[in-house]
């Protein structure tokens, strides 16, 4: 009934000011991503990837030198409400996130349904019996024992940790999670069921997920959909079926192909040279200085080519 | 044959290397008191472990946090007491060496930390970092010192030498302070390295660059290496042999494809269906994996330690009695009452 993407990002930028110069955290990104769906954020450290994260949600430090672009949530453009506006109508209602090591950020000093049901006490309005309550279901959800709610933080394991994190932002019932590295720092065993939990969120709740992650492997566990992020641009947006198996932008062919696999006895590459600076990244194609097949061409800033339903932004495929 | 596809050093075979380190009925337990005084029990963090470790040889140590793994290693290094139980290097048990003689163990030894940031003092630079081990291992001669520096560093690639020496650890990205980890390590020439996670903080690129990095020192010092990981997928890129740990114990120990292609114990095979590849068909389905955690080590449970998270559980058996080692295959054995 509706042909409007759910999200849909339009050339989002976040420079912060520091002492060094200007870094171009986030510049111009742009993304869409359909109700019930899940996108993978996929970059190494410093690509700007959690800044991405930050910049949705309007989680910023004070630094900031410029913020701009759209972010259109149900055809609403959230960038134009006033922080007010935002706290009280996007930010936890429709869309909450799950920041980076939020397992070890949780309040080692208060219990844990407390923490979980803080959110719908001060987004929803709810009496503390009524959240303490909303914070028992989620726990459920989550499969986390009811009994852990008058836990501390401490006496969880770090999976339990997680799945708490994951109830507090679920709370409030938004339709969108930004998950920031949920599963890096935990066990094999324990990030499968992770991401078991968060399977089932999708499929019975309806929930849609944009996954931050550096881990191409377990990303595959929940993606629909992939955009490759390197120096603060997206450079590659496709169907996940299509990208795991051909990306196509050499930076992602590079990074798919240094992967280490169980039972595939191929030679791991690896790519040569660091990623660029933030603070000047180079005019043309931010990935030219490092890719085997430059020319010319990529000295200048290429667009984003479409080929079969996917975009890249490589000179390559003009 | 049961070795498909085994390469480099797996091919020579076994007797031709002679044993560089034997680990004996290690346990390491750590006593819990209550109040600061009071015996509440042991931490069996190492109960009963038991391998040879040949010359030239990469092993993996693969298991979750909490499994005892780290204190394993502790043990090798020589930092932790054993409870009871010997280690053995060339012959020799390592805990009852001298002051001197242990001062040239830890020079035959070389440690990779997970975390290249932390293990790197701040305040020194490059050349100071290189230069305390050999300091300390008696190279007197600043020359020879300044010759083995700059070797190692090359040897890392950490090259032009110039660019680095005087740096310090926050000037350098994450790959390269991990070779400056691996330089200080292989400077006093080892027999012996034991790395410790040394790529789980790494990004993808980089990762591989370092998984290779070691592999090339390995072969071209026949150095032994004790690879401690919770990835499975990097062990085969590096490793001859893998051994499986849980809650203190060896519960198998195989060649790194033949545990990949046939694993036995319930605990492998779960590990191998939790370790993701790259497909999109992932996100279509649920992981078997079992529920739970590990047990605490404080008590540990009666008989297998996986028993009350296992689905082929035989009760009356697996519940009660400790399952011995089983041999299923050539080099392969499993703690397993499946495999009687």
């Amino acid at each position: 009934m509706q042909t409007e993407p759910f999200l849909s990002v339009r050339g989002l930028k976040l420079y912060f000011r520091t002492r060094a110069g200007e870094v171009q955290a986030v510049d111009g990104v742009d993304f869409d991503l359909d109700r019930n769906r899940a996108v993978v954020i996929l970059g190494e450290s410093g690509c700007g990837k959690t800044s991405l994260a930050k910049a949705i949600l309007r989680l910023l430090p004070r630094n900031i030198s410029c913020y701009s672009g759209s972010i259109l949530l149900k055809n609403r453009d959230v960038m134009t409400l006033t922080e007010e506006e935002f706290r009280r109508s996007v930010r936890w209602v429709q869309m909450s996130l799950v920041p980076q090591a939020a397992m070890n950020a949780l309040n080692p000093v208060i219990r844990v349904g407390e923490q979980v049901a803080e959110p719908a006490i001060i987004h929803l309005g709810a009496s503390k019996r009524e959240a303490m309550e909303m914070a028992g279901n989620m726990f459920q959800l989550v499969g986390v024992p009811i009994d852990f709610l008058t836990r501390y933080p401490f006496e969880l394991s770090g999976g339990m940790r997680q799945r708490a994190a994951i109830a507090m932002a679920l709370i409030t019932s938004p339709s969108l999670i930004i998950l920031d590295e949920p599963t890096s720092a935990l066990d094999v065993l324990t990030q499968a069921n992770i991401f078991n939990v968060l399977k089932r969120l999708k499929k019975e709740l309806g929930l849609s997920f944009i996954l931050i992650t550096h881990d191409i492997a377990t990303s595959s566990e929940l993606a629909d959909e992939v955009a490759v992020m390197y120096a603060g641009q997206i450079i590659e947006t496709a169907d996940a079926s299509a990208f795991f198996t051909e990306p196509l932008h050499p930076y992602s062919q590079k990074l798919m192909a240094s992967v280490p696999r169980l039972r595939q006895r191929t030679e791991l590459d690896f790519i040569v040279g660091r990623p660029p600076s933030l603070i000047n990244p180079p005019k043309g194609c931010r990935f030219a200085a490092r890719c085997p097949f430059r020319f010319e061409k990529c000295a200048e800033d290429p667009p984003a080519f479409r080929r079969d339903g996917r975009q890249v932004k490589c000179w390559l495929y003009a | 044959m049961s070795q498909v596809g085994l390469d480099h050093a797996a091919s020579i075979p076994q007797q031709a290397r002679p044993i560089l380190l034997s680990v004996q009925e290690l346990q390491v337990w750590f006593e819990l008191r209550r109040f600061g005084f009071g015996h509440a029990g042991y931490v069996h963090a190492v109960d009963g472990v038991s391998f040879d470790l040949a010359e030239g040889e990469a092993v993996a140590i693969v298991g979750e946090s909490g499994c005892g793994k780290s204190s394993l290693m502790k043990a090798i290094l020589g930092l932790y007491k054993p409870t009871s139980g010997r280690i053995l290097f060339q012959g020799q048990d390592i805990h009852q060496f001298s002051k001197e003689r242990k001062r040239w163990y830890h020079s035959r030894v070389g440690y990779v930390q997970q975390d290249p940031f932390g293990a790197l003092p701040p305040f020194m630079p490059v050349r100071r970092i290189l230069e305390e081990p050999l300091i300390i291992s008696g190279v007197k001669n600043k020359n020879e010192r300044m010759e083995r520096i700059r070797k190692s560093m090359e040897e890392v690639k950490l090259s032009p030498v110039e660019d680095f020496i005087e740096k310090y650890p926050h000037m350098l990205s994450g790959g390269q302070q991990q070779r400056v980890v691996i330089a200080r390590a292989m400077i006093t020439e080892p027999k012996l390295l034991v790395a410790d996670e040394p790529v789980s903080m790494l990004d993808a690129s980089v990762r591989v660059e370092i998984l290779k990095l070691l592999r090339a020192l390995q072969e071209r010092h026949n150095l032994s290496v004790i690879y401690i990981t919770h990835d499975l997928s990097t062990v085969s890129y590096f490793s001859e042999r893998i051994f499986v740990m849980y809650a203190g114990r060896l519960i198998e120990k195989a060649p790194v494809h033949r545990l990949i292609d046939h694993p036995a114990h319930p605990y492998t095979q779960a590990l191998l269906t939790g370790t993701s590849e790259p497909d999109a068909r992932n996100a279509l389905s649920y992981k078997e994996v079992p529920p739970g955690e590990p047990p605490s080590l404080v008590k540990p449970p009666q008989g297998c330690r996986f028993h009350p998270r296992c689905v082929r559980m035989i009760g009356g058996e697996c519940d009660v009695n400790e399952p011995p080692e089983f041999t299923v295959a050539d080099r392969h054995t499993v703690s397993c009452w499946l495999y009687k």
